[in-house]
């Protein structure tokens, strides 16, 4: 199967990689900025990761408290987020999130209403007010058909279920983009002004995930080997809340809205033990009663949250806690329990099914369970990252010319922890921010004549490599490779971290190295699942690697990275954030870098919310 | 541990044929964990398509024992597992490659509906107010997670292959979500009528059958469109005014 054929070269002012909001948001912003723009995805138009994103979007709407402005949910987000957040991201997010919003509305987005007309808002864990745009629980659903269904009258070209393996590069600036297309598994040359990479996450390389297969890391792989530097690596999202029970169904997302219309999390002798542990720091807002957290949820002002919506990382630690301490419910999680709220409403099983329509169907088709009836079953699953590829602020532009990032690849937003409800606003309001700039680099800059032939040789070398190794022998399979690698992320580098397991990690990670560099395939190009697997083990091995080496480096615990050996914060490392890049070497390197301290403004209003 | 037998359509655009595999089955497997078994252990190239595997992005869509299903959210225990489970691609479509097809043509008639267009805002500030009832009824079309497996069933589509007349079920779902949104001022009957083809279908029903997200496709989003439309195409009165000049067509 050597030779790769004829090639297809194919020219964008901008290309856009990913479609799911960031990249839709990204293209919409591009195209209306006059530009020619391309977007490619790994499945078909629609079917990304935003499509799963059940409680809402984060917008200081304040149509239901109107205390809520742009400046609480920026002081919320950078508290989330451990203040290792980048300040001016976090401000622009917040400032910019309602606009963004009521745009989805003009694109024919339909949010449930308050009583007078407006856009509803829920509340959500760690965020002051109610505050999350919302349709039932399937609000990303609803985003991602509105910018798709804009999109497509935008004079957008689309390239489903195409796969990106390398950026193409030019005297140090991005060019183009060198990938296949599954259908034939044709190879095709993009050829760019500017790109956008909005590929999503990395949830793949665990074993535990609310990911879908297609989130192997590939913006956060491309960027750096196109020379670009990731940061906050460390800092991956396992969200509290994912199934448990069947084991097929494991990982599967089970939305906070749960817990946002009252839903209470009890371990298997009844007791709602997020009552034990409330960390200082949001002590004040948090309710020391039932009573008091059941009337926030129903939308008292003068209650405080109950402490089942504080931060995801600290809610995923307690009942890793509750499980780990043999407190668990049957098949090794705990229960999450919204049908107790009969005892506060009337009707409360036709409530449910309005407010969480989704989940009920999800329980009832998946685990036979009617949540209206009895609890769940939920614990910890591996659900975003908040490290990425390194941005500027205003731009999202990449340390690499003409390389932009957006939404959940790139990183700054959400610091150490990122609250619910904030990817879907972060992925609006610097989707758009990337399409405007990189349609005006595009501009600018223009596209070069021709793209290096020895880049696209040496990326289709590559990419048919797996093709001409002998298969089935042993271990050589790229599923069990992927397997293996998702396990040891899983065990090794998952929730709690230890020095002694992250070096193991690191050793089990160059092994994997080895076989990837064995992995063969069976069949032909078209359509076939084997080459795809075993091409995406690049990425995935990559962001792992990132992941591991910057967890080891972070010798304290904070937001969603927790190190048993290190139970504390460190306060000098709060100021510190670790930069991955690939070194002169070809290795990858890790260096410290000082976190920007917020302008004297935004400090004022960091001191107003605390 | 039980093993059941899965007879999987395995082929590409010219031919293809059904071929048998076993494998070993769990508590609370669905059928499309059990493609995944058999890719990852027997047939690493065999080709579907999937993402949430939770009901939502409408990927995985096929035929098990003959009826088009979501493979993620068809629990085995559902199943006869003591026949071979039969999984086929969608026939609607033409095959690509074992249980993926070509579907593009779907993404083609979604363009040709009269996209959104809004009244002017309400409010100075830009926005609209709507009521939680208004927005209700649009909100069941809106559900939609475009698996295409209405499309699949329906026979116009399925056995007349009439895509260039017809735009199906789905689109007739999307323009019904349009038409019914307490925004949108476009007029989409007379297209209905023409290009996409309503009077094609005869209300069958088999769409709503299948519809895993349980929109009530035939009786809430056709017919009310069939009513606008013969409202406007088949008045008589406003047949009598067209016929003599007045009205528009």
């Amino acid at each position: 199967m050597s030779g790769g054929g004829p090639i297809d070269t194919i020219e964008h002012d901008v290309l856009v990689i990913g479609a799911g909001g960031a990249g839709l948001r990204a293209a919409i912003a591009a195209s209306a900025a006059g530009v020619s723009v391309g977007v490619v995805c790994k499945s078909l138009l629609g079917k990304a990761h935003t499509v799963m994103a059940e409680g809402g979007v984060a917008a200081a709407l304040a149509n239901v408290d109107d205390r809520d402005s742009w400046t609480v949910h920026f002081a919320d987000t950078m508290r989330g987020g451990q203040h290792l957040n980048d300040p001016r991201m976090a401000e622009l997010h917040a400032r910019e999130a309602p606009e963004r919003v009521r745009e989805l509305e003009a694109w024919g987005a339909l949010f449930d209403r308050t009583k007078d007309g407006r856009i509803l808002q829920r509340n959500f864990g760690g965020h002051r007010y109610p505050r999350l745009a919302h349709v039932g629980d399937r609000t990303g659903l609803e985003m991602i058909r509105t910018l798709q269904d804009h999109g497509i009258h935008a004079g957008i070209t689309f390239h489903m279920e195409c796969t990106v393996t390398r950026l193409l590069t030019d005297g140090g600036r991005v060019v183009g983009a060198f990938g296949y297309e599954r259908e034939r598994g044709r190879f095709r040359v993009y050829r760019a002004g500017a790109v956008v990479l909005a590929t999503g996450g990395i949830g793949r390389a665990y074993s535990i995930t609310s990911n879908s297969w297609e989130y192997t890391g590939d913006g956060q792989a491309l960027a750096y080997e196109a020379g670009a530097e990731l940061i906050d690596m460390e800092f991956v999202q396992f969200h509290p809340t994912g199934m448990v029970w069947p084991p097929s169904v494991r990982g599967i997302l089970v939305t906070e809205g749960v817990r946002g219309e009252g839903g209470i999390l009890l371990n298997k002798d009844g007791r709602r033990f997020m009552f034990d542990d409330i960390p200082p720091a949001y002590q004040n807002q948090t309710a020391d009663n039932e009573d008091e957290g059941w009337r926030y949820t129903q939308g008292d002002k003068g209650a405080r949250r109950p402490p089942e919506l504080l931060t995801r990382d600290h809610v995923a630690r307690c009942i890793n806690r509750e499980i780990k301490a043999g407190r668990g419910s049957p098949h090794g999680g705990v229960f999450l329990d919204i049908a107790w709220i009969k005892q506060r409403i009337k009707n409360a099983p036709e409530h449910i099914k309005k407010k969480l329509p989704g989940m009920y169907h999800q329980f009832m088709e998946l685990a036979g369970v009617d949540i209206t009836q009895e609890p769940m079953e939920v614990g910890p699953t591996t659900h975003y990252m908040m490290g990425g590829v390194r941005v500027d602020a205003e731009s999202q532009m990449s340390t690499v010319p003409g390389l932009y990032a957006a939404g959940e690849c790139a990183a700054g937003l959400h610091g150490a922890n990122r609250l619910g409800g904030n990817s879907l606003s972060d992925l609006l309001v610097f989707g758009k921010r990337a399409g405007d700039d990189a349609a005006r680099f595009a501009r600018e800059q223009g596209r070069v004549r021709t793209v290096a032939p020895a880049q696209v040789d040496a990326a289709a070398r590559e990419a048919l490599a797996p093709f001409d190794r002998t298969p089935a022998g042993d271990g050589n399979n790229p599923y069990q490779v992927q397997h293996t690698l998702q396990g040891m992320m899983q065990d090794l580098v998952g929730i709690v971290r230890t020095k002694q397991e992250m070096e193991r990690a690191l050793e089990g990670l160059a092994a994997l190295r080895a076989r990837e560099a064995r992995v063969a395939v069976t069949g032909n190009r078209e359509y076939n699942p084997g080459w795809h697997t075993a091409l995406d083990l690049s990425s995935l091995l990559c962001v792992s690697e990132a992941v591991t080496r910057s967890a080891l480096a972070r010798t304290e615990s904070r937001g969603a990275h927790f190190r048993e050996d290190h139970p504390e914060k460190d306060v000098a490392l709060g100021h510190v954030r670790h930069v991955v890049k690939r070194g002169p070497d070809g290795a990858m390197q890790l260096e410290r870098a000082p976190v920007t301290p917020p302008s004297p403004e935004l400090l004022r209003i960091i001191e107003e919310q605390r | 541990m039980a093993t059941a037998t899965f007879r999987i359509w395995r082929g590409d655009r010219t031919s293809g044929a059904l071929r048998d595999y076993s494998t070993d089955v769990t508590d609370g497997m669905v059928v499309l964990d059990a493609v995944h078994q058999i890719q990852a252990a027997q047939a690493p190239d065999l080709a579907v398509r999937w993402n949430c595997k939770a009901g939502r992005c409408g990927s995985c869509s096929a035929e098990v024992n003959g009826m088009p299903r979501l493979m993620c959210m068809t629990r085995l225990e559902d199943l006869p597992l003591g026949a071979p489970v039969t999984i086929e691609p969608m026939k609607a479509f033409p095959p690509v490659r074992d249980l993926v097809t070509d579907v593009s043509w779907n993404y083609r008639a979604k363009a040709s509906i009269t996209p959104f267009t809004p009244r002017p805002p309400d409010a100075a500030d830009g926005t609209w107010r709507m009521d939680q009832g208004d927005v209700d009824r649009a909100m069941e079309f809106r559900k939609c997670i475009e698996c295409f497996l209405c499309q699949d069933v329906c026979h116009v589509l399925r056995e007349h292959h009439l895509h260039d007349r017809f735009v199906g079920p789905r689109f007739l779902v999307h323009a019904a979500a349009l038409e019914m949104h307490p925004l949108d001022v476009a007029d989409r009957r007379e297209a209905l009528r023409g290009d996409h083809g309503i009077g094609y279908c005869n209300i069958t029903k088999c769409c709503t059958t299948v519809c895993p997200e349980h929109i009530t496709i035939t009786d809430n989003a056709i017919i009310p469109l069939k009513e606008r439309v013969a409202d406007v195409a088949y008045d008589p009165i406003r047949a009598l005014l067209r016929l003599v000049g007045l009205g528009r067509r």
